[in-house]
């Protein structure tokens, strides 16, 4: 009985939505390539300088072409160790940064998805308070509440150590809110069909929710690890040793109020490495990033 | 297979708000009782509490004899087909009927097989690899269907599945609803507002108003002897024309038969109403016979209706076929003394 109907061709985002006219195609492209080159050529010329030598650099003007000491300032960096920052290397420098970053990216991933999933999906007392309590800690950045916290991580002994670097800054109320206003789209008929198939809390989690989610989780890890990555005042903060620093704090040491100390070809290189991390996530995550923030599949 | 027992059952939301209150139904094993009723009569609410979806406040639901008023919706295996589906999106229709299978543990291969031989039952076999998005509305409705079938419940729970579908599909799928629910002899509960998919499906039909039961029975007996003037004017379409009695006298009537001493309404129903333009005299005795003025006509293809008025009443009329009657006209129609209801000024059948 079941007669084969037909499906509508899948409708995909190809279509454009305004401005067809040639005039108008042209102007924004300009107006793209103008902002394009805007942003690109200071980091175009970072790279530039990053490939010639200490003295090339120091000696303007700086040539707009790279020069040729490329892998010897990229090794020295990465493998040789940054005289300024106590001999420690790019390499561990990035090291760190990954692991704080990916710590709070996944951290913070991890607990406003489950807060938000007890928030939303659970009947039990207080919840409208707690729901409330994580609303107003929006209005308490790290830097309104960095004192206590340092009191805390240092009675811990967790300065120096990743878990001081990640741990104060995982709990987020932003992404808790969007976890928040995505489970409340999920129709109750879905969470009822999935009680009625035996899906217990776990389950239902694990087989529906976050499947659904993976878009929005996608999403927020781009911009909570690129977060997580700039991170500065905290980990300024909270490590002492120079291995334990993060590159954004390992690049602002290794700049000397005199030009003369600083290895500027080095703190070049560092730039370049320094941004590459979060460009790659970005292009790595960008079809799922993209779609996170424009379709919800339902 | 299993008989559902409701007694007394109550529902009283969060809010204060009374849903139902106190519902009694009996459906024996393997019948498909239909709830129906006006929006807002608690027949979800009712489902759902057989489902365990939601609590019951006062009184018992037995499935199988067992009171399940404690009892979780898994533990209760019942299966419910919802009216937007609630397919998982994120599955492919393989996955999203067997993901009940697979949360009760079911083997791999056992799981395998069922699906396959409930995708071929509802020839679905063609789809299992997509994804619910890419359904038409009437594969995602037999989807849901499958996905019901496939766990072989104890009792199948129908909160409005053929609502979003156009007229066409939805008179194909109660036909195939119905032929399923027989072979399979699954013990099933339908809600539904639509009186004829009411009419058609049920074995036990359940005609429910403001939390209460009005009615129940088989549909024809509902059909035959309302219980109530709701009961008349809710089954039927058109409804059961209800003309008001002013002690033991109708206007607008020629000859009346003898009425129940506390009726006030009198009731017949659309089709029961006969047009005669002349002869009327040759009726058989003790019918109504009723002088009307015709307001409009519709006619609708096999069957015609003409839109009376009566001493300020206005009735229906079905007639078969075309009829040559405009508006304006002066009618005599009659309705045999059989087919007339009288119902109490309480509304309930005398
Ligand atoms: N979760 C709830 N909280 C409070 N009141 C509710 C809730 N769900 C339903 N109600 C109320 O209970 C009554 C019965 O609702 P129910 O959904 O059972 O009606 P229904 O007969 O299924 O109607 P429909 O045909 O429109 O689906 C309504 O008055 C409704 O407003
Ligand atoms: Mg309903």
């Amino acid at each position: 009985m079941a007669e084969p109907e037909k499906l509508p061709p899948a409708s995909g985002h190809d279509k454009l939505m305004i401005g067809q006219s040639s005039a108008g195609i042209y102007l924004a492209h300009v107006v793209l390539t103008l902002g394009v080159l805007i942003v690109a050529f200071p980091i175009y010329y970072t790279f530039v300088a990053s490939t010639h030598s200490l003295q090339t650099i120091l000696r303007p003007p700086l040539p707009l072409l790279p020069g040729e000491r490329f892998f010897e300032n990229y090794s020295e960096a990465l493998f040789g160790g940054v005289g300024r920052i106590g001999g420690v290397s790019v390499a561990t420098l990035l090291v760190n940064t990954t692991i704080v970053a990916l710590g709070i990216a996944i951290g913070k991933i991890i607990i406003s998805i489950l807060s938000a999933y007890a928030i939303v999906f659970f009947r039990f007392p207080g919840r409208m308070f707690f729901f409330w309590l994580i609303f107003i800690t929006l209005m308490l950045p790290v830097e309104v509440r960095i004192l206590p916290t340092y009191k805390v991580m240092v009675d811990l002994g967790l300065i120096d150590t990743y878990a001081g670097l990640i741990v104060p800054l995982i709990a987020s109320a932003t992404a808790t809110l969007l976890f928040r206003q995505f489970f409340l789209t999920i129709p109750g008929e879905l969470v009822e069909a999935a009680r009625v198939d035996g899906a217990g809390p776990w389950r239902f989690f694990k087989d529906i929710l976050l499947p659904l989610s993976r878009t929005n989780i996608a999403a927020l890890f781009v911009i909570l690890f690129i977060y997580g990555w700039t991170q500065y005042l905290w980990p300024l903060l909270v490590t002492n040793r120079n291995d334990m620093n993060t590159i954004v704090i390992a690049l602002k040491k290794m700049i000397s109020f005199a030009d003369a100390d600083t290895e500027w070809h080095l703190v070049m290189v560092t730039s370049m490495l320094a941004i590459l991390p979060p460009i790659l996530v970005v292009v790595l995550m960008q079809r799922w990033f993209v779609r996170g923030l424009i379709e919800t599949e339902k | 297979m299993a008989t559902v027992d409701l007694k007394d059952v109550c529902k009283v939301y969060a809010g204060g708000v009374e849903a139902v209150k106190g519902v009694s139904i009996a459906i024996p094993d393997k019948a498909l009782c239909v709830l129906v009723g006006p929006s807002g009569c608690g027949k979800s609410t009712l489902l759902r509490m057989i489902a365990g979806l939601e609590t019951i406040s006062a009184g018992s639901c037995a499935i199988d004899g067992k009171v399940v008023n404690t009892i979780g919706p898994t533990e209760r295996d019942i299966a419910m087909v919802f009216q937007n589906y609630a397919l998982y999106p994120h599955m492919k229709v393989y996955d999203n009927m067997a993901y009940g299978l697979r949360n009760r543990g079911t083997p791999k291969d056992e799981i395998d097989a069922r699906v396959r031989s409930t995708a071929k039952t509802l020839e679905l076999e063609h789809l299992l690899e997509r994804r619910p998005r890419e359904l038409s509305g009437g594969q995602r409705q037999r989807v849901a269907m499958g996905r019901a079938i496939v766990r072989n419940p104890k009792v199948f729970l129908f909160d409005e599945p053929l609502s979003n579908l156009d007229a066409k599909l939805r008179g194909q799928m109660r036909v195939e609803i119905k032929n399923l629910q027989r072979s399979l002899g699954v013990t099933s509960v339908y809600v539904t507002h639509d009186q004829l998919e009411a009419m058609t499906l049920a074995d036990i039909l359940v005609v429910m108003n403001a939390g209460l039961v009005e009615q129940s029975g088989s549909p024809l007996d509902i059909y035959e002897k309302p219980a109530s003037t709701f009961v008349a004017s809710f089954i039927g379409a058109p409804p059961m024309n209800l003309l008001p009695l002013r002690s033991g006298h109708l206007e607008g009537a020629v000859t009346l038969p003898p009425v129940p001493a506390s009726a006030s309404t009198l009731g017949f129903r659309p089709e029961d109403c006969e047009i005669r333009t002349e002869g009327a005299d040759a009726v058989a005795d003790g019918a109504l016979r009723l002088l009307v003025e015709v307001e409009g006509v519709e006619p609708v293809g096999a069957e015609s209706f003409v839109y009376c008025r009566v001493g300020g009443e206005r009735m229906v009329v079905r007639v078969p076929g075309r009829v040559e009657i405009k508006p304006g006209d002066q009618l005599r129609t009659y309705a045999r003394q059989e087919k007339l209801h009288f119902f109490g000024s309480d509304g309930k059948r005398v």
